[in-house]
């Protein structure tokens, strides 16, 4: 496949040289289809000192195709659903805007700096978007208690969401955070 | 001479419209290609993306361009640069997609100069056409970039079986993007229908049209014709109905309201002392009365004249009534949905049928068609009809609704008549007085639906029919909202 070719080259150049503030794993060396991304809490953001575990799956016909990735680690925030899906809201992972030229280093990059800005106006979640508006103080709050709540120590990679599953291997692997270097 | 009469002499219930098929749609968008191709001296293609950037607004675009063309061009994604695109092979080339880079690999790039191989410029394509359905604004596979592919490009990539559908997708967009044109709705109908009539003008009129395929539809709201009925009563029914309809009849029979909360309670004991669950109100199932007036001698309930139960009676009468009167004409409208439909059994049986009495009676095929004729007239009759009952259940009484019932009576006699005499069996069809009878009767079953639909839509044009509920449409609705 075409894309095999594409991914190794998008896996080592992001595991060489990864994206500020992160690592990348694969959960399984065979299927290079499936990563891991911890993602250190940005210092200038509410989510400081908090370690967020991300799944990106990659879809057969990627890079034609949008890649998946969610949050494994529950986060306080208006552009990420406030649950064990953890899906995100992003322009760039809409089908209508993804282009195959894109890689993932820039979707990562984009992640990141949503933690650092959030955007309350194309929320997921309406109240804590709402929140984020209206009373920053409290937002901050709640962030912070769930950074404390969930996002201490190593990010744990195991309730696989069932969007990014695809019925495919719903244990998670024990190997967590394995770092490819 | 008094056909060719009929003809001319415009009726208050028609609207003027018309049909295209797909080369019409076709020609009509090269004509305006070409127009704006010679007035603004800019190649068709760019014309094509142009014209699809302003919904085929032609003046509002002509103007716009005359005004900043760098501006519109920048807009709808047309970078300016003058090299025709080609495939190429470049030495030292890597596809930014699939990362490939091996000798002689073909490239592409249109004029923003984002190079990619030959196969992922395809692959992208037929994701975006097959998958996604777009035509008009495929954008450059780069990160960023919003220039729209071209005609012409697209001609060099794209292969034959791919064309065919995007050239249809292409069609659509034309189709939707103008207010004036609607697809017909009817399945495998590849014809689109235009018609002036707007949104609100749909208080005033309701705007049926007839596609070539015969298939009969409002240009309001694309629900089948349902004359005289305004689409925003319509909406309203079907609503209604969808909620009401198969509870209605039981909730009738089996329950009463509540005297004090009217909440709606089935009695499921033999004792007449009920305890509303909701509001807690005790009362008595037989006189509605409060129960406490009863005292012990509960049996009797003799208590007819008690001030309470008369009140609770006339509150129960009330809401009764109005479901009631929801039943009535909702029976009727089902009525005639479901008699058409068996109609339309037996208009399948009617070739059948036809062929028979040719043979039977040594007819021709023309003298046989009165049966057509008859089978249709009673198709579009009670779709008529199914309606007038929609229409009359939110209509207000006046001085009019009186005509109205009148002529829903007299089409509806009509109507009965000749489905009775239709159904007959092929011995007696082939009767020449029967035939004469029929004949007579489908005439007359048109004639008196004409009477109708000319009398509702007259006063609903001069705004006289006064309606229970508020006609004017609060803001845009319907319409599909894609989800993601």
């Amino acid at each position: 496949m075409a894309s095999q070719k594409r991914i190794s080259k998008e896996l080592a150049d992001c595991t060489e040289n990864p994206p500020q503030g992160m690592r990348i794993s694969l959960p399984n060396d065979s299927d290079l289809h499936k990563w891991h991304v911890t993602l250190e809490g940005p210092s200038q953001s509410a989510y400081s000192g908090g370690t967020f575990g991300l799944f990106v799956t990659l879809p057969p016909d990627y890079p034609f195709k949008t890649p998946q990735i969610t949050f494994s680690t529950r986060i306080y925030h208006p552009n990420v659903t406030n649950d064990a899906t953890g899906s995100i809201c992003l322009g760039l992972l809409k089908p209508e805007q993804w282009k195959p030229a894109t890689r993932i280093r820039s979707v990562l990059e984009a992640i990141r700096s949503l933690l650092v800005e959030p955007n309350p106006d194309d929320p997921l979640e309406a109240r804590i978007a709402d929140e984020y508006k209206n009373d920053r103080k409290e937002f901050e709050k709640n962030a912070k208690t769930y950074v404390t709540r969930y996002a201490k120590g190593t990010p744990k990679f195991e309730a696989v969401p069932a969007a990014a599953a695809g019925g495919s291997d719903g244990v998670g692997d024990s190997s967590t955070g394995r770092r490819a270097n | 001479m008094p056909k060719d009469m009929m003809q001319k002499k415009k009726v208050a219930y028609d609207i003027s419209f018309k049909v295209y098929t797909p080369e019409d749609i076709q020609k009509q968008q090269d004509d305006l290609i070409n127009e704006v191709n010679m007035i603004l001296d800019i190649s068709k293609e760019e014309a094509a993306i142009l014209l699809r950037h302003f919904r085929w607004n032609k003046e509002r675009l002509i103007e716009d361009y005359m005004d900043r063309p760098r501006h519109v061009l920048d807009a709808a994604g047309l970078a300016q640069s003058s090299r025709l695109p080609r495939l190429e092979v470049i030495p030292g080339f890597v596809c930014d997609i699939c990362c490939e880079d091996g000798d002689g690999l073909e490239s592409f790039a249109i004029k923003c100069g984002h190079r990619y191989c030959v196969d992922c410029y395809r692959h992208y394509l037929s994701q975006k056409i097959v998958e996604e359905g777009e035509a008009a604004r495929i954008q450059c596979p780069a990160d960023g970039c919003s220039l729209i592919i071209d005609a012409r490009s697209l001609d060099i990539l794209v292969t034959s079986e791919l064309k065919e559908r995007y050239f249809q997708l292409l069609n659509r967009t034309y189709v939707e993007d103008k207010d004036t044109l609607k697809w017909c709705p009817a399945p495998d109908c590849q014809n689109a229908v235009e018609c002036a009539v707007k949104k609100k003008d749909l208080e005033k009129v309701v705007p049926t049209v007839a596609c070539a395929c015969q298939h009969r539809f409002c240009f309001g709201c694309n629900n089948n014709d349902h004359q005289p009925a305004p689409c925003r009563l319509v909406k309203m029914w079907l609503q209604k109905c969808a909620d009401d309809s198969e509870t209605a009849n039981w909730i009738s029979a089996n329950t009463k309201e509540c005297p004090k909360c009217n909440s709606t309670i089935e009695k499921n004991g033999g004792c007449n002392h009920m305890t509303c669950r909701k509001c807690r109100h005790e009362f008595c199932w037989m006189c509605m009365g409060l129960w406490s007036e009863h005292g012990t001698s509960w049996y009797n309930c003799n208590r007819f004249e008690e001030k309470s139960g008369t009140e609770a009676r006339d509150a129960q009468a009330k809401s009764r009534v109005s479901l009631e009167r929801y039943l009535h004409y909702y029976n009727r409208y089902a009525n005639h949905e479901q008699s058409a439909r068996l109609d339309k059994d037996i208009y399948q049986k009617t070739e059948k049928k036809m062929v028979q009495l040719q043979r039977e009676s040594g007819m021709s095929w023309i003298e046989v068609q009165y049966l057509n004729s008859a089978s249709t007239a009673l198709q579009t009759c009670r779709q008529t009809l199914m309606w007038t009952y929609a229409f009359a259940f939110y209509l207000a009484r006046n001085n009019l609704t009186e005509i109205f019932e009148d002529n829903q009576k007299d089409l509806e006699m009509a109507v009965e008549a000749l489905s009775e005499m239709f159904e007959k069996p092929v011995t007696e069809l082939a009767d020449p007085k029967l035939k004469v009878v029929i004949m007579d009767k489908t005439a007359y079953c048109n004639k008196r639906r004409v009477i109708l639909l000319e009398d509702t839509a007259q006063n609903l044009a001069e705004g006289r029919w006064s309606f229970s509920v508020d006609l004017t449409t609060p803001g845009p609705n319907g319409g599909s909202s894609s989800r993601r």
